[in-house]
Protein backbone atom coordinates (compact mmCIF):
# COMPACT_ATOMS: atom_id res chain seq x y z
CA UNK A 1 0.00 0.00 0.00
CA UNK A 2 2.80 2.39 0.99
CA UNK A 3 4.82 1.37 -2.06
CA UNK A 4 1.81 2.13 -4.24
CA UNK A 5 1.43 5.58 -2.67
CA UNK A 6 5.14 6.28 -3.08
CA UNK A 7 4.94 5.21 -6.71
CA UNK A 8 1.98 7.53 -7.22
CA UNK A 9 3.83 10.40 -5.61
CA UNK A 10 6.87 9.89 -7.81
CA UNK A 11 4.68 9.49 -10.88
CA UNK A 12 2.82 12.68 -9.99
CA UNK A 13 6.05 14.63 -9.78
CA UNK A 14 7.31 13.30 -13.10
CA UNK A 15 3.97 13.97 -14.80
CA UNK A 16 3.38 10.33 -15.69
CA UNK A 17 0.51 9.67 -13.33
CA UNK A 18 -1.57 6.63 -14.27
CA UNK A 19 -5.26 7.22 -14.84
CA UNK A 20 -5.97 3.97 -13.01
CA UNK A 21 -3.86 1.34 -11.35
CA UNK A 22 -4.61 -1.97 -9.68
CA UNK A 23 -2.02 -3.50 -7.38
CA UNK A 24 -2.42 -7.20 -6.60
CA UNK A 25 -6.20 -6.90 -6.65
CA UNK A 26 -8.41 -9.89 -5.92
CA UNK A 27 -12.17 -9.97 -5.66
CA UNK A 28 -13.88 -12.92 -4.04
CA UNK A 29 -17.60 -13.64 -4.01
CA UNK A 30 -17.84 -16.40 -1.44
CA UNK A 31 -15.65 -19.14 -2.89
CA UNK A 32 -15.63 -17.67 -6.40
CA UNK A 33 -12.70 -15.46 -7.42
CA UNK A 34 -13.86 -12.86 -9.96
CA UNK A 35 -10.36 -11.32 -10.01
CA UNK A 36 -7.11 -12.99 -8.93
CA UNK A 37 -4.10 -10.88 -7.95
CA UNK A 38 -4.46 -8.49 -10.87
CA UNK A 39 -1.77 -5.85 -11.28
CA UNK A 40 -2.25 -3.47 -14.16
CA UNK A 41 -1.79 0.19 -14.99
CA UNK A 42 -3.79 2.32 -17.43
CA UNK A 43 -1.70 5.28 -18.56
CA UNK A 44 -3.33 8.70 -18.57
CA UNK A 45 -4.37 9.66 -22.09
CA UNK A 46 -4.42 6.07 -23.33
CA UNK A 47 -7.19 3.98 -24.80
CA UNK A 48 -7.46 0.37 -23.68
CA UNK A 49 -9.76 -2.39 -24.82
CA UNK A 50 -10.28 -5.21 -22.36
CA UNK A 51 -11.22 -8.48 -24.04
CA UNK A 52 -12.37 -11.74 -22.59
CA UNK A 53 -15.18 -14.27 -22.49
CA UNK A 54 -18.20 -13.92 -20.24
CA UNK A 55 -17.10 -14.34 -16.63
CA UNK A 56 -13.48 -13.40 -17.35
CA UNK A 57 -13.65 -10.55 -14.82
CA UNK A 58 -13.85 -7.59 -17.24
CA UNK A 59 -16.89 -5.97 -15.63
CA UNK A 60 -15.55 -6.56 -12.14
CA UNK A 61 -12.30 -4.84 -13.15
CA UNK A 62 -14.18 -1.85 -14.53
CA UNK A 63 -16.62 -1.57 -11.62
CA UNK A 64 -13.68 -1.65 -9.25
CA UNK A 65 -11.96 1.22 -11.05
CA UNK A 66 -15.29 3.09 -10.93
CA UNK A 67 -15.38 2.56 -7.16
CA UNK A 68 -18.65 0.65 -7.34
CA UNK A 69 -17.15 -2.43 -5.70
CA UNK A 70 -14.27 -2.73 -3.28
CA UNK A 71 -11.39 -5.19 -3.71
CA UNK A 72 -11.16 -8.10 -1.30
CA UNK A 73 -7.37 -7.77 -1.43
CA UNK A 74 -5.02 -5.25 -3.03
CA UNK A 75 -5.47 -1.58 -3.85
CA UNK A 76 -7.12 0.43 -6.63
CA UNK A 77 -6.00 3.94 -7.45
CA UNK A 78 -7.57 6.41 -9.84
CA UNK A 79 -5.40 9.44 -10.58
CA UNK A 80 -3.33 8.39 -7.58
CA UNK A 81 -6.26 8.44 -5.18
CA UNK A 82 -9.12 6.27 -3.98
CA UNK A 83 -11.75 6.00 -6.75
CA UNK A 84 -14.50 7.57 -4.62
CA UNK A 85 -12.55 10.84 -4.34
CA UNK A 86 -12.16 11.09 -8.11
CA UNK A 87 -15.80 10.74 -9.15
CA UNK A 88 -15.85 14.19 -10.72
CA UNK A 89 -13.09 13.17 -13.13
CA UNK A 90 -14.55 9.90 -14.39
CA UNK A 91 -17.73 8.54 -15.93
CA UNK A 92 -19.02 5.01 -16.21
CA UNK A 93 -21.34 3.55 -18.79
CA UNK A 94 -22.68 0.03 -18.56
CA UNK A 95 -24.53 -2.06 -21.15
CA UNK A 96 -27.68 -1.02 -19.29
CA UNK A 97 -28.87 2.53 -19.85
CA UNK A 98 -28.49 3.77 -16.24
CA UNK A 99 -31.36 6.16 -16.99
CA UNK A 100 -34.92 6.43 -15.67
CA UNK A 101 -37.42 4.90 -18.09
CA UNK A 102 -40.15 7.39 -17.12
CA UNK A 103 -38.10 10.51 -17.94
CA UNK A 104 -37.01 11.87 -21.29
CA UNK A 105 -33.31 11.76 -22.21
CA UNK A 106 -33.08 15.50 -21.60
CA UNK A 107 -34.68 15.25 -18.15
CA UNK A 108 -32.36 12.38 -17.26
CA UNK A 109 -29.27 14.25 -18.38
CA UNK A 110 -30.27 17.46 -16.61
CA UNK A 111 -30.84 15.52 -13.39
CA UNK A 112 -27.41 13.88 -13.49
CA UNK A 113 -25.74 17.13 -14.56
CA UNK A 114 -27.18 18.83 -11.47
CA UNK A 115 -25.94 16.01 -9.23
CA UNK A 116 -22.52 16.42 -10.76
CA UNK A 117 -22.62 20.01 -9.59
CA UNK A 118 -21.65 21.33 -12.99
CA UNK A 119 -23.36 23.93 -15.11
CA UNK A 120 -26.61 22.47 -16.44
CA UNK A 121 -26.87 25.21 -19.04
CA UNK A 122 -26.05 23.73 -22.42
CA UNK A 123 -24.11 20.58 -21.48
CA UNK A 124 -27.01 18.08 -21.71
CA UNK A 125 -28.21 19.57 -25.03
CA UNK A 126 -24.69 19.45 -26.48
CA UNK A 127 -24.13 15.88 -25.30
CA UNK A 128 -27.41 14.70 -26.80
CA UNK A 129 -26.75 16.42 -30.12
CA UNK A 130 -23.24 14.92 -30.17
CA UNK A 131 -24.67 11.40 -30.00
CA UNK A 132 -27.31 12.20 -32.62
CA UNK A 133 -30.35 12.52 -30.37
CA UNK A 134 -32.79 15.40 -30.48
CA UNK A 135 -32.84 17.20 -27.09
CA UNK A 136 -36.47 18.19 -27.72
CA UNK A 137 -37.62 14.56 -27.93
CA UNK A 138 -40.63 14.20 -25.61
CA UNK A 139 -40.73 10.39 -25.53
CA UNK A 140 -39.56 8.85 -22.27
CA UNK A 141 -36.39 6.72 -22.39
CA UNK A 142 -38.50 3.60 -21.74
CA UNK A 143 -39.92 3.95 -25.25
CA UNK A 144 -36.52 4.28 -26.97
CA UNK A 145 -35.01 1.61 -29.17
CA UNK A 146 -31.94 -0.17 -27.78
CA UNK A 147 -29.64 1.91 -29.99
CA UNK A 148 -31.19 5.17 -28.80
CA UNK A 149 -30.92 4.07 -25.18
CA UNK A 150 -27.22 3.33 -25.61
CA UNK A 151 -26.65 6.70 -27.25
CA UNK A 152 -28.53 8.47 -24.44
CA UNK A 153 -26.43 6.52 -21.94
CA UNK A 154 -23.26 7.63 -23.71
CA UNK A 155 -24.49 11.23 -23.66
CA UNK A 156 -25.00 10.95 -19.89
CA UNK A 157 -21.45 9.76 -19.47
CA UNK A 158 -19.93 12.36 -21.79
CA UNK A 159 -21.83 15.42 -20.56
CA UNK A 160 -19.66 15.75 -17.45
CA UNK A 161 -16.54 16.04 -19.61
CA UNK A 162 -14.73 13.13 -17.91
CA UNK A 163 -10.97 12.57 -18.07
CA UNK A 164 -11.45 8.85 -17.52
CA UNK A 165 -14.27 7.11 -19.38
CA UNK A 166 -15.17 3.55 -18.36
CA UNK A 167 -17.34 1.63 -20.81
CA UNK A 168 -18.67 -1.79 -19.93
CA UNK A 169 -19.85 -3.68 -23.02
CA UNK A 170 -21.13 -0.52 -24.75
CA UNK A 171 -21.84 -2.36 -28.02
CA UNK A 172 -24.04 -5.09 -26.60
CA UNK A 173 -27.50 -5.10 -28.22
CA UNK A 174 -26.32 -2.69 -30.90
CA UNK A 175 -26.31 -3.41 -34.62
CA UNK A 176 -23.00 -3.04 -36.47
CA UNK A 177 -23.76 0.43 -37.85
CA UNK A 178 -24.80 1.80 -34.45
CA UNK A 179 -21.69 0.29 -32.89
CA UNK A 180 -19.47 1.88 -35.55
CA UNK A 181 -21.15 5.22 -34.94
CA UNK A 182 -20.45 4.87 -31.23
CA UNK A 183 -16.78 4.11 -31.93
CA UNK A 184 -16.58 7.26 -34.07
CA UNK A 185 -18.05 9.28 -31.21
CA UNK A 186 -15.51 7.83 -28.80
CA UNK A 187 -12.65 8.54 -31.22
CA UNK A 188 -13.84 12.15 -31.43
CA UNK A 189 -14.14 12.31 -27.64
CA UNK A 190 -10.49 11.22 -27.28
CA UNK A 191 -9.30 14.13 -29.38
CA UNK A 192 -11.15 16.73 -27.31
CA UNK A 193 -8.81 18.81 -25.20
CA UNK A 194 -9.26 18.47 -21.43
CA UNK A 195 -10.64 21.45 -19.52
CA UNK A 196 -8.25 24.11 -18.26
CA UNK A 197 -8.85 23.06 -14.66
CA UNK A 198 -8.04 19.43 -15.51
CA UNK A 199 -4.92 20.46 -17.41
CA UNK A 200 -3.77 22.45 -14.40
CA UNK A 201 -4.18 19.29 -12.31
CA UNK A 202 -1.78 17.51 -14.67
CA UNK A 203 -4.32 15.75 -16.92
CA UNK A 204 -2.65 14.29 -19.99
CA UNK A 205 -5.65 13.83 -22.26
CA UNK A 206 -8.64 11.57 -22.08
CA UNK A 207 -8.40 7.97 -21.01
CA UNK A 208 -10.79 5.30 -22.21
CA UNK A 209 -11.08 1.80 -20.78
CA UNK A 210 -13.58 -0.31 -22.67
CA UNK A 211 -14.60 -3.91 -22.09
CA UNK A 212 -16.11 -5.99 -24.86
CA UNK A 213 -16.17 -9.46 -26.30
CA UNK A 214 -16.63 -8.00 -29.80
CA UNK A 215 -12.97 -7.22 -30.49
CA UNK A 216 -13.50 -6.32 -34.15
CA UNK A 217 -15.86 -3.45 -33.26
CA UNK A 218 -13.50 -1.87 -30.75
CA UNK A 219 -10.37 -2.19 -32.91
CA UNK A 220 -10.01 1.56 -33.69
CA UNK A 221 -9.89 2.25 -29.94
CA UNK A 222 -7.47 -0.56 -29.11
CA UNK A 223 -4.28 1.40 -28.47
CA UNK A 224 -3.63 -1.23 -25.83
CA UNK A 225 -5.43 -4.55 -25.70
CA UNK A 226 -5.73 -6.45 -22.49
CA UNK A 227 -7.01 -10.02 -22.57
CA UNK A 228 -8.53 -11.58 -19.48
CA UNK A 229 -9.47 -15.13 -18.58
CA UNK A 230 -10.82 -16.55 -15.32
CA UNK A 231 -10.07 -13.39 -13.33
CA UNK A 232 -6.49 -13.00 -14.49
CA UNK A 233 -4.77 -10.96 -17.18
CA UNK A 234 -3.66 -13.28 -19.91
CA UNK A 235 -1.85 -10.78 -22.13
CA UNK A 236 -1.28 -7.08 -22.74
CA UNK A 237 -0.48 -5.94 -26.24
CA UNK A 238 0.40 -2.48 -27.46
CA UNK A 239 -0.84 -1.55 -30.95
CA UNK A 240 2.12 0.81 -31.63
CA UNK A 241 4.69 -1.88 -30.76
CA UNK A 242 2.81 -4.48 -32.78
CA UNK A 243 2.93 -2.06 -35.73
CA UNK A 244 6.70 -1.58 -35.41
CA UNK A 245 7.22 -5.32 -35.62
CA UNK B 1 -24.56 23.16 -5.56
CA UNK B 2 -25.47 23.22 -1.87
CA UNK B 3 -26.44 20.10 0.10
CA UNK B 4 -30.10 21.12 0.09
CA UNK B 5 -29.85 21.82 -3.63
CA UNK B 6 -28.95 18.13 -4.06
CA UNK B 7 -31.83 17.09 -1.78
CA UNK B 8 -34.23 19.21 -3.82
CA UNK B 9 -32.91 17.72 -7.09
CA UNK B 10 -33.59 14.17 -5.83
CA UNK B 11 -37.00 15.17 -4.44
CA UNK B 12 -38.07 16.80 -7.69
CA UNK B 13 -36.97 13.75 -9.69
CA UNK B 14 -38.94 11.37 -7.42
CA UNK B 15 -42.05 13.54 -7.68
CA UNK B 16 -41.62 13.65 -11.45
CA UNK B 17 -41.26 9.84 -11.64
CA UNK B 18 -44.36 9.31 -9.51
CA UNK B 19 -46.34 11.84 -11.50
CA UNK B 20 -45.54 9.91 -14.69
CA UNK B 21 -46.20 6.40 -13.32
CA UNK B 22 -48.51 6.95 -10.30
CA UNK B 23 -47.90 3.35 -9.23
CA UNK B 24 -46.82 4.03 -5.63
CA UNK B 25 -49.62 6.38 -4.62
CA UNK B 26 -52.40 4.45 -6.36
CA UNK B 27 -51.26 1.14 -4.83
CA UNK B 28 -51.01 2.67 -1.36
CA UNK B 29 -54.35 4.42 -1.60
CA UNK B 30 -56.32 1.35 -2.60
CA UNK B 31 -54.65 -0.81 0.04
CA UNK B 32 -55.29 1.71 2.84
CA UNK B 33 -58.90 2.25 1.73
CA UNK B 34 -59.55 -1.48 1.68
CA UNK B 35 -58.17 -1.95 5.19
CA UNK B 36 -60.23 0.94 6.56
CA UNK B 37 -63.45 -0.27 4.89
CA UNK B 38 -62.96 -3.95 5.78
CA UNK B 39 -62.34 -3.17 9.46
CA UNK B 40 -65.39 -0.90 9.53
CA UNK B 41 -67.61 -3.60 8.02
CA UNK B 42 -66.13 -6.36 10.18
CA UNK B 43 -66.60 -4.61 13.55
CA UNK B 44 -69.42 -2.18 12.77
CA UNK B 45 -68.23 -0.05 15.71
CA UNK B 46 -70.24 2.50 17.68
CA UNK B 47 -68.90 6.06 17.89
CA UNK B 48 -67.34 5.40 21.33
CA UNK B 49 -65.65 2.18 20.21
CA UNK B 50 -64.50 3.87 17.01
CA UNK B 51 -62.60 6.48 18.99
CA UNK B 52 -60.83 3.72 20.90
CA UNK B 53 -59.75 1.68 17.87
CA UNK B 54 -59.47 4.26 15.08
CA UNK B 55 -55.90 5.30 15.94
CA UNK B 56 -54.67 1.72 15.72
CA UNK B 57 -56.55 0.94 12.49
CA UNK B 58 -55.41 4.16 10.81
CA UNK B 59 -51.72 3.67 11.52
CA UNK B 60 -51.70 -0.04 10.77
CA UNK B 61 -53.39 0.68 7.43
CA UNK B 62 -50.83 3.38 6.64
CA UNK B 63 -47.91 1.23 7.78
CA UNK B 64 -48.81 -1.69 5.55
CA UNK B 65 -49.79 0.55 2.66
CA UNK B 66 -46.47 2.40 2.86
CA UNK B 67 -44.49 -0.84 2.35
CA UNK B 68 -45.56 -0.94 -1.29
CA UNK B 69 -44.41 2.64 -1.92
CA UNK B 70 -41.16 2.20 -0.01
CA UNK B 71 -40.14 -0.89 -1.96
CA UNK B 72 -41.22 0.72 -5.20
CA UNK B 73 -39.16 3.86 -4.61
CA UNK B 74 -35.90 1.86 -4.58
CA UNK B 75 -36.92 -0.59 -7.30
CA UNK B 76 -36.97 2.39 -9.67
CA UNK B 77 -33.36 3.13 -8.79
CA UNK B 78 -32.34 -0.46 -9.38
CA UNK B 79 -34.01 -0.71 -12.80
CA UNK B 80 -31.48 -0.07 -15.61
CA UNK B 81 -28.79 0.17 -12.90
CA UNK B 82 -29.56 3.85 -12.28
CA UNK B 83 -28.31 3.39 -8.75
CA UNK B 84 -24.78 2.88 -10.12
CA UNK B 85 -25.03 6.26 -11.84
CA UNK B 86 -26.19 7.75 -8.53
CA UNK B 87 -23.23 6.20 -6.72
CA UNK B 88 -20.83 7.47 -9.37
CA UNK B 89 -22.04 11.05 -8.98
CA UNK B 90 -20.22 13.30 -6.51
CA UNK B 91 -23.53 14.10 -4.80
CA UNK B 92 -23.73 13.14 -1.08
CA UNK B 93 -25.47 9.80 -0.51
CA UNK B 94 -27.44 11.21 2.43
CA UNK B 95 -28.97 13.81 0.07
CA UNK B 96 -30.37 10.95 -2.02
CA UNK B 97 -31.83 9.40 1.13
CA UNK B 98 -33.33 12.67 2.36
CA UNK B 99 -34.79 13.51 -1.05
CA UNK B 100 -36.40 10.09 -1.31
CA UNK B 101 -37.70 10.14 2.28
CA UNK B 102 -39.27 13.58 1.66
CA UNK B 103 -40.87 12.33 -1.55
CA UNK B 104 -42.29 9.34 0.35
CA UNK B 105 -43.54 11.72 3.05
CA UNK B 106 -45.45 13.66 0.39
CA UNK B 107 -46.90 10.45 -1.12
CA UNK B 108 -48.07 9.04 2.24
CA UNK B 109 -49.41 12.45 3.33
CA UNK B 110 -51.41 12.64 0.11
CA UNK B 111 -52.89 9.20 0.86
CA UNK B 112 -53.77 10.38 4.39
CA UNK B 113 -55.58 13.42 3.00
CA UNK B 114 -57.64 11.29 0.63
CA UNK B 115 -58.25 8.70 3.33
CA UNK B 116 -59.39 11.19 6.00
CA UNK B 117 -62.98 11.79 4.77
CA UNK B 118 -63.56 8.05 4.26
CA UNK B 119 -62.24 7.41 7.75
CA UNK B 120 -64.50 10.03 9.31
CA UNK B 121 -67.57 8.67 7.49
CA UNK B 122 -66.97 4.93 8.03
CA UNK B 123 -66.05 5.31 11.71
CA UNK B 124 -68.44 8.17 12.49
CA UNK B 125 -65.60 10.09 14.15
CA UNK B 126 -65.22 13.47 15.74
CA UNK B 127 -62.45 14.25 18.19
CA UNK B 128 -63.38 14.79 21.85
CA UNK B 129 -59.88 16.04 22.65
CA UNK B 130 -57.89 18.79 20.94
CA UNK B 131 -58.48 17.86 17.30
CA UNK B 132 -55.90 20.33 15.98
CA UNK B 133 -53.19 18.22 17.57
CA UNK B 134 -53.75 15.63 14.86
CA UNK B 135 -52.03 18.14 12.56
CA UNK B 136 -48.91 17.61 14.70
CA UNK B 137 -49.22 13.86 15.25
CA UNK B 138 -49.91 12.94 11.62
CA UNK B 139 -46.73 14.48 10.10
CA UNK B 140 -44.59 13.23 13.00
CA UNK B 141 -45.95 9.69 12.70
CA UNK B 142 -45.70 9.71 8.92
CA UNK B 143 -42.09 10.89 9.02
CA UNK B 144 -41.24 8.07 11.47
CA UNK B 145 -42.71 5.57 9.00
CA UNK B 146 -41.10 6.91 5.84
CA UNK B 147 -37.70 7.74 7.33
CA UNK B 148 -37.23 4.24 8.73
CA UNK B 149 -38.94 2.67 5.75
CA UNK B 150 -36.79 4.43 3.15
CA UNK B 151 -33.66 3.42 5.04
CA UNK B 152 -34.58 -0.22 5.54
CA UNK B 153 -35.95 -0.55 2.01
CA UNK B 154 -32.52 0.56 0.75
CA UNK B 155 -30.90 -1.94 3.10
CA UNK B 156 -32.98 -4.83 1.79
CA UNK B 157 -32.60 -3.71 -1.83
CA UNK B 158 -30.02 -6.30 -2.84
CA UNK B 159 -31.68 -9.21 -1.05
CA UNK B 160 -33.77 -11.79 -2.83
CA UNK B 161 -36.86 -11.47 -0.61
CA UNK B 162 -36.90 -7.73 -0.10
CA UNK B 163 -40.72 -7.45 -0.05
CA UNK B 164 -40.79 -9.82 2.93
CA UNK B 165 -37.63 -8.52 4.56
CA UNK B 166 -38.73 -4.89 4.77
CA UNK B 167 -41.68 -5.48 7.15
CA UNK B 168 -39.62 -8.00 9.13
CA UNK B 169 -36.93 -5.42 9.86
CA UNK B 170 -39.03 -2.31 9.94
CA UNK B 171 -41.95 -3.25 12.19
CA UNK B 172 -39.93 -4.25 15.27
CA UNK B 173 -37.71 -1.16 15.01
CA UNK B 174 -40.70 1.11 14.46
CA UNK B 175 -42.59 -0.26 17.49
CA UNK B 176 -41.85 2.71 19.80
CA UNK B 177 -42.95 5.11 17.07
CA UNK B 178 -46.03 3.03 16.24
CA UNK B 179 -46.99 2.99 19.91
CA UNK B 180 -46.47 6.76 20.08
CA UNK B 181 -48.58 7.55 17.02
CA UNK B 182 -51.41 5.17 17.95
CA UNK B 183 -51.60 6.30 21.56
CA UNK B 184 -51.38 9.98 20.65
CA UNK B 185 -54.15 9.62 18.03
CA UNK B 186 -56.38 7.67 20.44
CA UNK B 187 -55.76 10.24 23.21
CA UNK B 188 -56.80 13.06 20.87
CA UNK B 189 -59.89 11.24 19.60
CA UNK B 190 -61.16 10.13 23.04
CA UNK B 191 -59.99 13.18 25.01
CA UNK B 192 -59.36 10.86 27.96
CA UNK B 193 -55.63 11.49 28.34
CA UNK B 194 -52.91 13.93 27.42
CA UNK B 195 -51.19 13.07 24.10
CA UNK B 196 -48.19 15.27 25.05
CA UNK B 197 -45.96 12.45 26.28
CA UNK B 198 -46.56 10.42 23.10
CA UNK B 199 -45.85 13.43 20.90
CA UNK B 200 -42.56 13.99 22.76
CA UNK B 201 -41.72 10.32 22.23
CA UNK B 202 -42.37 10.72 18.49
CA UNK B 203 -40.19 13.84 18.31
CA UNK B 204 -37.31 12.12 20.14
CA UNK B 205 -37.67 8.99 17.99
CA UNK B 206 -37.66 11.02 14.79
CA UNK B 207 -34.59 13.04 15.77
CA UNK B 208 -32.65 9.92 16.77
CA UNK B 209 -33.58 7.81 13.75
CA UNK B 210 -33.24 10.59 11.18
CA UNK B 211 -29.72 11.29 12.45
CA UNK B 212 -28.75 7.61 12.41
CA UNK B 213 -30.22 7.08 8.92
CA UNK B 214 -28.40 10.12 7.50
CA UNK B 215 -25.09 9.05 9.03
CA UNK B 216 -25.31 5.40 7.95
CA UNK B 217 -26.86 5.76 4.55
CA UNK B 218 -23.60 5.94 2.57
CA UNK B 219 -22.52 2.63 4.12
CA UNK B 220 -25.87 1.05 3.22
CA UNK B 221 -25.70 2.37 -0.34
CA UNK B 222 -22.21 1.03 -1.00
CA UNK B 223 -22.80 -2.35 0.66
CA UNK B 224 -22.30 -5.27 -1.75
Amino acid sequence: MNEARQADESARTTGLLAAARLDGVSKLYGGFAALRKVTVEFAAGSSTVVLGENGAGKSTLLRMIAGLIAPTRGAVHVFGDEPRWQRRRMAYMSHEAMLYDELTAMENLRYFARLHGGCVCGAPEQALRAVGLDPALTRPVGQYSQGMRQRAALARALQTDPELLLLDEPFSNLDVDSAKHMVELLMEFRTRPVSTAAAEQGARGRTIILTTHQAHLAEPLAETTLTMRAGTILSVSDAAREGER
Amino acid sequence: MSYFGHVFTHLRKDLQLEWRSRDSVVGMLFFALLVVIIFSLAFDPTAAVSRQIAGGILWVALLFASFTALNQSWTREQRNRVLDAQRMSPSPASALFLGKALANLIFVSFVELVLAPFFLIFYNLHALGQGWMLAVVMPLGTWALVCNGTFFAAMSLRTRYREVLLPLIMVPISLPALLGMMQATTAILTGESDPGIWIRLLVAYNIAFTTVCLLLFETVLSAE
